[in-house]
């Protein structure tokens, strides 16, 4: 049983990580802070996917003599478009935070919300 | 160049959108935008002929074959929604410069409109591709657009919609990527053809059920399937008139088509509807969805927010005759997501129009509205009884099939639903309708609305009439992709 939790061990990690963002991002009232919960839950997929392509004995995916197991690169290069998407997600969020804040005064989601009812 | 057609219809709003930004002139972009989307508009019915005459269209990008390549794939189902897609772009556009000269600040007009391509080539990216990580990436693409094009509206609320619908979007669409990466882990494949014919072979497993169950709940929170609907109404109320037009429109029901690719021809109807409880799963969300936010809105006291609620138990009705697994539940639901296309633009348009004269979208701008703007307010008037489903509007097709399919399967108690849900429709219309003709205007000198916001609205109400009374093409249609797609399972 515990090598069987060993030998998954990635899998692991990227179970906690992703339940760790996924927890902030309800969790928490600040605008910022929900962001960076979900900077952790998109990263945990991308380690889910990196190490997914990982082969056993495999080497890194360059041209080598000598070499004849690689890993696969494709889930690698599948991720760097999804993290240029992460980026551009958390760049607009941020952008739409410094709105808020200049059109409510404040980043709290409570305090935003009772803001909106008073109107 | 026909042969180029698949990529055409993604590249060229995709490539005019930065364009839009050079061309600095708030008009002239407009002009602009509005030359593209009528161009994609003739792409996509070019498509749907040559679907029609050559059967499924398969494009290989860049040189590179399926399955290594990425594939765009048309077939009946994509050229029939790229053709909603872009018919509605191409309407909503010519009524968008006055709506947008009026709601939106001058520095950021262009700006829109770059926007909104990008939302637009996202959205037909969607529905063109046939390779899994594509979606995600255009989803991302049409996604990423509209929180900002959402947050361009006035109200600061606004900015407070688009934040959390960017959140929930986010979570969804990464959802999607896990479910898709899950299916890689699997078959080494990303092609959705390719996927389908492998995945019969470790269906039974773990990992391709927890895909699937990643999958839908991705796409149903695109979608705002309740209890993931909560987006929605902050999302469309506070948007510029213009955006809520286009994505309640279109947006929806793109994130319906991504559902039903997965669910019936990546992973196949017998997957799907047999060996997973998909159907006791959704049907009682969509019915308490239909039922909760059309009783909901009537209480609402703003008529966009009403209309959002509104959608929302519309996808309730196209998600319940999806989940009946049978061909003609489905025709329903794909005529469904066609005519609510057809309304919802309508009536969003017309909404457009008042708060263009009346400067607000609450009920009491609509007292009078009959006197002072007639021709806004029968549109709105019949674009709201095609809502409900009374005969001679698309509405009545939808609610039609979607009753046969109903009685087909012999659930006379969805048969209720259903028209109760339409009576909550007459109720809700009622109440707008009835301010319009019965109330006093506070402002009788107010004008009627321009005719450049006239033209898109009635172009929008005489087609819910025409394919209300002519149904050859759309029950056509759909009821042949509704055959395709139930057979895809089968055959490779």
């Amino acid at each position: 049983m515990s090598m069987l939790a060993l030998s998954y061990y990635n899998y692991w990690v990227v179970i906690v990580l992703m339940m760790i963002g996924f927890y902030v991002v309800i969790a928490q009232g600040n605008l910022v802070k929900k962001i960076i919960g979900l900077n952790i839950f998109q990263t945990s997929v991308f380690i889910f996917y990196i190490s997914v392509g990982k082969v056993e004995e495999g080497s890194a995916p360059i041209l080598a003599e000598g070499i004849d197991v690689y890993s696969n690169p494709l889930p690698h290069v599948l991720i760097l478009t999804a993290i240029v998407v992460g980026i551009a997600t958390t760049a607009v969020a941020l952008a739409l935070v410094i709105r808020i804040k200049q059109a409510y005064g404040t980043v709290e989601e409570q305090e935003i919300q009772i803001r909106d009812q008073q109107c | 160049m026909l042969s180029h057609l698949p990529i055409l219809q993604v590249i060229l709003p995709f490539l005019a959108a930065p364009l839009c930004l050079i061309l600095r002139k708030a008009r002239v972009a407009w002009l602009f935008a509005l030359l593209v989307s009528v161009a994609a508009l003739a792409i996509s019915a070019l498509l749907l002929r040559q679907v029609y005459a050559t059967g499924t269209i398969s494009y290989a990008l860049g040189g590179w074959d399926a399955p290594w390549g990425i594939e765009y794939r048309i077939d009946l189902l994509n050229a029939y929604v790229l053709l909603i897609v872009s018919a509605i772009s191409a309407v909503v556009m010519l009524g968008a410069h006055t709506s947008v000269r009026h709601e939106i600040a001058e520095t950021k007009q262009t700006l829109f409109y770059a926007l909104y391509l990008l939302c637009f080539s996202g959205l037909l990216g969607i529905v063109a591709t046939g390779d899994a990580f594509n979606v995600f990436v255009f989803l991302e693409i049409s996604s990423l657009s509209t929180y900002t094009l959402i947050a361009l509206g006035r109200d600061r609320r606004a900015l407070w919609a688009a934040y959390q619908y960017l959140i929930m979007g986010t979570i969804g669409a990464t959802f999607l990527l896990i479910g898709i990466g899950f299916l890689y882990m699997m078959t080494g494949t990303l092609n959705m053809h390719d996927l389908s014919v492998r995945l019969e072979a470790v269906e039974s497993t773990r990992t391709v059920m927890a895909a699937f169950a990643f999958i839908v709940v991705g796409t149903c929170l695109k979608l705002a399937l309740f209890p993931l609907h909560l987006w929605l109404p902050n999302a469309y109320a506070y948007a510029p008139s213009m955006v809520t037009a286009f994505i309640a429109a279109t947006a929806t029901k793109v994130a319906v088509y991504v559902l039903l690719r997965f669910l019936f021809t990546v992973f196949g109807a017998r997957f799907s509807f047999e060996l997973h409880p998909l159907a006791e799963i959704l049907i009682p969300l969509a019915i308490i969805g239909l039922l909760s936010a059309s009783t909901v809105s009537i209480s609402q006291p703003k008529v966009k927010r009403m209309l959002a609620y509104s959608s929302v138990a519309q996808i309730g009705y196209i998600v319940l005759g999806i989940a009946m697994g049978t061909a003609l539940g489905l025709t329903a639901a794909l005529l469904h997501i066609f005519n609510h296309a057809l309304m919802k633009g309508a009536l969003f348009m017309a909404l457009g129009a008042v708060v263009y004269r009346m400067g607000g979208s609450d009920i009491s701008n609509f007292r009078g509205l009959a006197r002072t703007m007639p021709l806004t307010f029968w549109a709105f008037v019949i674009g709201g009884l095609s809502l409900i489903g009374v005969p001679m509007t698309v509405g009545f097709v939808s609610k039609w099939y979607l009753i046969l399919a109903a009685i087909e399967l012999g659930w006379w108690p969805v048969v209720i639903v259903i028209l109760v849900g339409s009576m909550l429709a007459v109720i809700y219309i009622g109440r707008v309708v009835e301010a319009g003709w019965f109330g006093e205007a506070e402002n009788p000198t107010r004008r009627e609305a321009p005719w450049s916001l006239l033209v898109p609205v009635w172009l929008l109400i005489a087609a819910n009439i025409y394919f209300g009374l002519d149904t050859r093409l759309t029950v056509g249609v759909a009821e042949s992709a509704a055959a395709y797609l139930m057979g895809a399972g089968v055959s490779p």
